[in-house]
């Protein structure tokens, strides 16, 4: 152990001098996810009306990363009073400068609005109530783009002890203890995975951190490396040491270019810092990070055909054994780690592998983060620990499916995953339970359905996505997923036959046990497990040639109710098949006297069945809720 | 296999034991299941394995249960084998695996065996039968891609057929992995994927080098050969495995014969196959359409009044050996000669030797030897006393430090190339000694960009460093060498900075070769014409034997000193006799107990008189001196230097006597013309570059009355009053063993497939992989004081530029074989000249415009390529077209001890030209 060095003394009186500095009052601004709902534009309106207000020494105002509660967004908080407005237009910026900064009120409408009422402090809203934030703990804190702010939370301190005070093997040990398991989706014990590529032979050795997340719906990775980049920096870091690694990549995909920015300047501050590089701190260890921006397949979040991307090839999986621990990168031993399993690393040796186990089940510990998404009311990003019920989740966390539906169903884990159904609710999730039922932990996609989701329909779109990611490399995914595909086009246009059902267990079958990488073998699971669970509606759709959910088109007719139709003709006017006649003017049933004699009264609108293409435009536009679909 | 051999001697540790499929086998650790299988003759489903190929896991037809059926299986392909291993590879639960795989590709593909020439030999039609996989079971999908126009549309000679492909990219990853040109990939995703090049550029415009190797590796018949459509399904082909007739690597591969219509239909290989492993170049693969070409020669032809008419054999036989017959008994054996052929047999040189000395009296006999490779088998014969290739192509991908000087492997010998790139793989280090930037000189860790002409101050230089810094191997020079000090004081004033300044080079890299060459045990020198086409190029073998022996990277396996010879037979032509000074196996015609060793097998005096070479012959010619010359299946018109003075010296004979296949420019100036036979179509051996003897095997008929060369000199002998009669080739063989010690132990049946390598003196011996071990074959290793001397051809004034000759990869010498392949032609068909864009820009030459070369013999107006490739100051051009003869520049001057002539060196001036042109 080399001890403190000089450089490390640096670097704490650096973080000290940074905790002294900062003001009492803050304003954090998530400008990352919330950007693309003018985020930007409201920070610019508050440093215009802090300056006009003269606050601006006194309040700092802070650009973040994801602060969770998306469907709020722009979300900002202000502190230390622990507020959260949501959806602020920068026309809102004025008032919340003078009620809330300088007349410490609250604007109501923008709070966070229960069942009793606006809950304006963030501790309090019940989104926020379950969560238990390790690796989020900064993210949405800290502006991502400054490492001083990042050592001011506590960044490289863990690595400071790690480098001064543990040998590899100890922190290798630590994190064995402390039971993680990668976050990427399948779950293999970090602990094992990084004793396995220590142990391996040769001097030259990778690490790699795959944020190539590619799972529709999924950005829980993405939030973390544009929330917190230095928390993924030190993990490596920390990864590094213990493995013995000189070089490591971070793989990450091009449609994130916040992330990617965010990224470069931390690396880049980092290496400005000693914190990578020949001898860091000073204590004689070396490595340095490259990012790799792939090329956004969905394959490529697969560990052998992100290492074939990195190499410069063609993103294809191989077949494992050899596994990268062994052979990896250019044929060196490689260990590949998530995001999220990297950001857990310092804060794991912060409170120590045991107590980091209390947390979560016997079988799967710690805290997991989802992206909560689909149709509840409150989504976003959320970290819980693991084994919460899929009722936490949906319902306290995700403040329920939205008014007039039901919750239907879960689906966990993105094209790879499957579906988890309503009477699963009080399901502690975890690895293990939720194989159970036939879906994946995954990386940790959550999408909520309610009841107007088609399942087939549902099965139909991961299978398509399958379809069209499939690297084409082994013939069970690349034909056998358009094969299923082609089965349930049918299915869902009306064309279906009963034994098909029974095609697609099987073939689903053969291709999850014949399939080369991880997206072919796991690709069947969303059509099994709609099976499985959700057998009618299959049955539905091929006996009866009927969607229960009314959403196959095949399967549907829209139809007006004269008695129902007001004759506003807007059904007509919108209709792009033009199949829609009447005549509008008043509605017969509340026309009057006069209104017949001037030739006011319309006809009920109807429309021709043999020429509705069936969009749905009349039944959207419908004031009267007239066109009914079934 | 030599390869094989060579690995169970280096590989000596434990064999594994485990079962497959009950039956108990050993194998190789660190060998997958599948290798282990198919060495024990089991067979293991596959589609995506080949055996060249690293493990690509993709088709997953050969996943395998491990101890017992009902755990989950694995690859073969890519699982190790390990002691003790229970292996079952057949289940119900793997078939109904198997069949559900065959049939999802089978949903996509055209099954059209009725009209598919790989009916007969189609991985996808047998495994479907084995497992009774259903055409229908999925449907039968219309594929997205299936266009009809696609990279290969516009290709001569490479078909894909997106319809027919199982996408298990054997052809990707072979054009990767073992050919290294990386022209096809995948395309597309999911089910739109299919193979093409980068950016779908059509193939011949490609980085595509059309070795075919994506043809021989395809499991179906998605890539096949374009011009092979029609002509014959497999199953109905006769495979005829033979040697290649290019250069002297040797490759074997299949002749496929549709005998219904005397027809080469197309080349195979399987993997193993020869030292080439069943791989082989563009012109094994595509150049033998000349075989069918209507230009061939198919009856006897007599000058008459000034032009060619057809007659009998009778007729044409005792016209030509009356002719010759005069002339030796008018002139005496002066007065005639003969050249025989590096692209004939060994039978075939055996027996134009023994009728020269013997018919003919005379000891003038030469072949094109004297052309290229000469200076090797002299200049290493004085060195080491036996003047070939030291090592085996097999040990090349075992070499640590290669060193290739004056050599450009991949396209003059492009399966020594592949080996060298195995090598590359393995983590071998690459010295490349080149003005010219070749491939391997792009892919070098050291090249070194000499002056042509400047081989021995840079080798000189080299050997000076080693010393200066003790480099050298004492013991192993002690021991084995003689004429050290003699050595050692000549290099004293070779410094490295003299060099790099003559050589035009950085001095650096002489030391850095120099060091990498001597440690970087086993290290191996390689050259060819580079070396040896020079008015000094026996000293520059000499001295590169002085490098192999000052470090001791000589005599064992993988280090040694390998001239790679440049024709498919140069080497039995040597070992033929078919020299002035040498008899069958380098007998020196000038020991007396040889010539009575002949003379009693003979049954005749041999003649004493010393001979001449090919350029002797020529000179002579002019000189008035030879009268009657014998040419056989050579062209020296066009692979002379100064071409015009050789058609005036030709022109001088009397008589002129041409055993061709073709109407070549030298055949045109004959009295009597012989029709002969290729390669295709008689029997005999030829020794390839690691004196390999190896079987050629008549595939097809002959056309209209052309015979086999060995049965026109028996008549030609007989009627000059030698009587030669022999049943056939294997005759002949056996009496070449019987008075060739080196090829003692060897017969037809003995070389039947991989053929033997000599020396192989005893019926017994196993022939020799690597030459000198322990000792030289002249006892003690001699080492020069070689002295650096500039070409005979300065660049001055008037010629400022230094012209160099050489051999593209698309076509082989003279070119009258493979231009005759409309694939090649696609890729490259006319003369060209390389110089560098500084001259160029200084010029007003522009790439791909036209230039005229100029040298003190002639003139060429051909197509300028601008770029790096040469040096400054430098001019390259190829020699293959005879619309374009690239001789008519050279210079004819000779190397002093081998009269070859010095085509890398003369000066020579461009100038932007019109067009290309005479």
């Amino acid at each position: 152990m080399p001890g403190l060095t000089p450089e490390i003394q640096k670097l704490r009186d650096l973080r000290l001098a940074e905790q002294q500095q900062q003001p009492l009052r803050a304003v954090r601004i998530c400008t990352t996810g919330c950007r693309a709902l003018g985020a930007l534009e409201v920070h610019a309106a508050f440093e215009r009306e802090l300056a006009a207000a003269g606050l601006t020494r006194k309040v700092a105002l802070i650009k973040t990363g994801c602060q969770g509660i998306c469907a709020g967004a722009p979300v900002i908080s202000i502190d230390p009073d622990g507020i959260l407005y949501l959806g602020a237009k920068p026309a809102d910026v004025p008032e919340i400068v003078r009620t809330t900064l300088c007349g410490g009120g609250i604007v109501e409408r923008l709070c966070f609005q229960g069942r009793q009422g606006p809950i304006p402090k963030r501790s309090e809203i019940p989104f926020f109530a379950v969560q238990k934030p390790i690796v989020l703990a900064r993210c949405g804190r800290i502006d991502p783009t400054s490492i001083a702010a990042a050592m001011a939370a506590g960044s490289y301190e863990m690595l400071e002890r790690v480098l001064t005070e543990m040998e590899p093997e100890a922190v290798i040990a630590e994190i064995a203890t402390s039971g993680l398991r990668g976050r990427g989706g399948a779950g293999f014990p970090t602990g094992r995975k990084w004793s396995a590529t220590r142990a391996a032979p040769g001097d030259l050795k990778y690490l790699v951190c795959n944020a190539d997340e590619g799972d529709p719906g999924a950005f829980m990775d993405r939030a973390v490396v544009e929330g917190d980049p230095h928390a993924v920096l030190e993990g490596l870091l920390i990864a590094a040491y213990a493995i013995g690694a000189r070089h490591g990549y971070v793989y990450v995909r091009a449609e994130y270019p916040i992330a990617i920015e965010h990224l470069k300047l931390a690396i880049a501050q980092a290496r400005e810092h000693g914190l990578l590089g020949e001898n860091i701190l000073g204590t004689g260890m070396a490595f340095d990070v490259k990012i790799k921006a792939g090329a956004g397949a969905f394959v490529c979040g697969e560990e052998t055909a992100l290492l074939a991307s990195i190499e410069g090839k063609r993103g294809m999986p191989r077949p494992r054994p050899p596994f990268p621990a062994q052979s990896g990168l250019w044929g060196k031993p490689t260990c590949i780690n998530n995001v999220e399993t990297l950001a857990n690393i310092a804060e794991i040796l912060r409170m120590g592998g045991a107590a980091y186990s209390g947390l979560g089940t016997p079988t799967s510990k710690g805290t997991k983060i989802f992206a909560l998404a689909g149709k509840v009311k409150y989504t976003g990003l959320v970290e819980v620990p693991i084994g919460v019920t899929m009722n936490q989740l949906v319902n306290d966390i995700g403040g329920g499916v939205p008014a007039g539906s039901a919750f239907k169903a879960a689906q966990m884990g993105g094209p790879s995953g499957g579906c988890v159904p309503a009477r699963y609710l009080d399901m502690p999730i975890d690895y293990e339970t939720v194989k159970e039922v036939g879906a994946i932990m995954g990386s940790g996609g959550l999408i909520i359905l309610d009841e107007e989701t088609c399942m087939v329909d549902l099965a139909r779109y991961f299978m398509e996505f399958c379809a069209k990611e499939s690297c084409g490399k082994c013939p069970p995914c690349r034909i056998g997923t358009t094969r299923m595909l082609e089965i349930l086009n049918r299915i869902c246009a009306g064309q279906g036959v009963p034994e098909d059902i029974a095609r697609l267990e099987e073939l689903g079958s053969q291709v999850k046990k014949n399939a080369l990488c991880g997206l072919g073998q796991t690709a069947p699971n969303p059509v099994l497990t709609t099976i499985r669970h959700f057998r009618s509606e299959y049955e539905a759709h091929v006996n009866q040639r009927r969607c229960p959910a009314v959403v196959c088109r095949n399967l549907i007719s829209f139809t007006i109710l004269p008695d129902k139709c007001i004759c506003c003709g807007r059904c007509a006017k919108g209709c792009p098949a033009h199949c829609i006649s009447g005549k509008a003017g008043k509605a017969p049933a509340r026309a009057t006297a006069p209104d017949r004699e001037k030739g006011k009264v319309g006809e009920p609108f109807a429309i021709q069945p043999a020429l509705c293409i069936k969009c749905g435009a009349c039944f959207d536009v419908c004031p009267a809720k007239a066109v009914v679909k079934q | 296999m030599s390869g094989a051999e060579i690995k169970d001697v280096k590989e000596e540790q434990p064999m594994v034991r485990l079962t497959i499929n009950n039956r108990e086998i050993t194998a190789r650790p660190g060998q997958t299941i599948m290798q282990a299988a198919q060495a024990s003759g089991i067979y293991i489903p596959h589609l995506c394995h080949e055996p060249r190929l690293k493990p690509a896991g993709a088709c997953r037809m050969c996943q395998v249960h491990l101890g017992a059926i009902d755990r989950p299986p694995v690859l073969a392909c890519a699982t190790t084998v390990s002691e003790g291993l229970t292996v079952i590879s057949e289940s119900p639960e793997l078939a109904g695996r198997r069949k559900l795989i065959l049939e999802l590709l089978l949903s996509e593909h055209r099954v059209a065996c009725t009209t598919c020439d790989s009916d007969g030999e189609c991985s996808l039609q047998d495994l479907a039968y084995r497992y009774a996989a259903r055409e229908w079971a999925y449907g039968t999908f219309q594929h997205p891609a299936a266009v009809t126009l696609n990279y290969t549309s516009d290709n001569r000679g490479i078909e894909y057929d997106v319809e027919k492909c199982v996408r298990c990219s054997r052809c990707v990853r072979y054009c990767e992995e073992v050919q290294g040109a990386c022209a096809l990939t995948f395309d597309g995703r999911g089910i739109s994927m299919k193979v093409n090049t980068a950016y779908g550029r059509p193939l011949h415009l490609s980085d595509c080098e059309l070795c075919g190797g994506c043809i021989r590796v395809c499991p179906t018949g998605a890539m096949r050969e374009k011009a092979a459509r029609g002509l014959g399904r497999s199953k109905d082909l006769t495979k005829v495995q033979t040697t290649c007739t290019y250069c002297g690597v040797g490759c074997t591969f299949e002749l496929n014969v549709n005998p219904d219509i005397n027809r080469i239909v197309r080349v195979t290989t399987l993997p193993g196959m020869g030292t080439n492993d069943g791989n082989l170049c563009v012109k094994g693969h595509f150049a033998f359409d000349f075989v069918h070409s209507p230009e061939r020669l198919t009856k006897p032809l007599i000058r008459e009044h000034g032009a060619f008419r057809e007659a009998s054999w009778e007729e044409a036989i005792a016209k030509a050996a009356r002719g010759l017959a005069s002339a030796r008994d008018q002139y005496g054996p002066e007065g005639l000669a003969f050249l025989s052929s590096a692209r004939c047999t060994n039978e075939e040189n055996y027996l134009v030797q023994k009728l020269a000395r013997m018919a003919g009296k005379t000891n003038n006999v030469d072949q094109c030897a004297t052309t290229c490779h000469a200076p090797t088998v002299a200049g290493l014969a004085m060195s080491l006393g036996s003047g070939a290739m030291t090592n085996a192509i097999g040990e090349i991908k075992d070499v640590q430090t290669l060193f290739v000087i004056g050599a450009n492997p991949t396209e003059a010998h492009p399966i020594v190339g592949l080996e060298m790139k195995k090598a590359m793989r393995n983590g071998a280090r690459l010295i490349v000694c080149d003005p010219r930037d070749t491939w391997v000189a792009r892919h070098a860790q050291i090249h070194i960009k000499h002056r042509p002409g400047t081989d021995n101050m840079l080798v000189n230089a080299i050997m000076h460093h080693i010393l200066a810094l003790g480099l050298h191997d004492r013991a192993f020079v002690a021991e084995r060498c003689e004429n050290f000090d003699g050595f050692t004081g000549n290099l004293k004033e070779y410094t490295v900075e003299r060099a790099a300044d003559v050589c035009g080079v950085d001095a650096d890299l002489i030391r850095r070769a120099a060091e990498w060459y001597a440690t970087g045990t086993p290290s191996a020198i390689f050259y060819t014409l580079g070396i040896t086409e020079h008015t000094c190029g026996t000293e520059n073998v000499q001295n590169l034997a002085n490098l192999a022996m000052l470090c001791g990277q000589i005599g064992k396996r993988s280090s040694g000193i390998n001239p790679i010879r440049g024709q498919n037979n140069v080497q039995g032509a040597c070992d033929m006799g078919a020299i002035n000074t040498v008899l069958p196996g380098y007998q020196k015609v000038n020991d007396a107990a040889v010539r009575v060793k002949f003379a009693k097998a003979w049954g005749g005096e041999i003649p004493a008189n010393t001979g001449g070479r090919v350029t002797d012959f020529i000179e002579k010619a002019g000189e008035g001196v030879l009268k009657a010359f014998y040419v056989m299946g050579e062209d020296p018109v066009l692979s002379e230097p100064n071409q015009a003075k050789v058609i005036e010296s030709l022109k001088k004979l009397d008589f002129l006597v041409v055993q061709e296949i073709f109407m070549t420019e030298t055949a045109k100036l004959a009295d009597v013309i012989l029709p002969a036979t290729c390669f295709a179509e008689k029997d005999g051996t030829f020794s390839n570059t690691e004196r390999r003897v190896q079987r050629v095997r008549k595939a097809v008929e002959p056309p209209g009355e052309a015979r086999a060369d060995w049965q026109i000199l028996c008549d030609i002998s007989t009627a000059m009053g030698y009587p030669m009669h022999y049943a056939g080739a294997s005759e002949i063989f056996d009496e070449i063993a019987a008075l060739t010690p080196s090829y003692g132990g060897m017969s037809y049946q003995r070389i039947d497939k991989a053929g033997l390598q000599w020396p192989c003196p005893t019926k017994e011996h196993p022939g020799t992989a690597f030459l000198h071990q322990g000792r030289f074959t002249r006892g003690k290793g001699l080492m020069h004081a070689i002295k650096f001397r500039p070409p005979a051809e300065q660049p001055d004034a008037d010629y400022p530029f230094m012209l160099s000759t050489g051999r593209t990869l698309y076509h082989y010498n003279i070119g009258n074989m493979t231009r005759k392949t409309a694939t090649i032609s696609q890729k490259q068909d006319e003369n060209f000249v390389e110089l560098h864009s500084l001259d160029a820009a200084r010029l007003g030459i522009i790439d791909g415009g036209a230039a005229r070369v100029t040298t003190r013999r002639g003139s060429l107006a051909v197509r300028a390529r601008v770029g790096e490739k040469v040096r400054p100051g430098g001019l390259w051009m190829p020699f293959h077209f005879v619309e374009s003869v690239t001789n008519r520049l050279t210079n004819d001057a000779f190397d002093n001890i081998t009269r070859t002539a010095e085509y890398k060196c003369c000066a020579a001036k461009i100038e932007p030209a019109d067009a290309p042109g005479a």
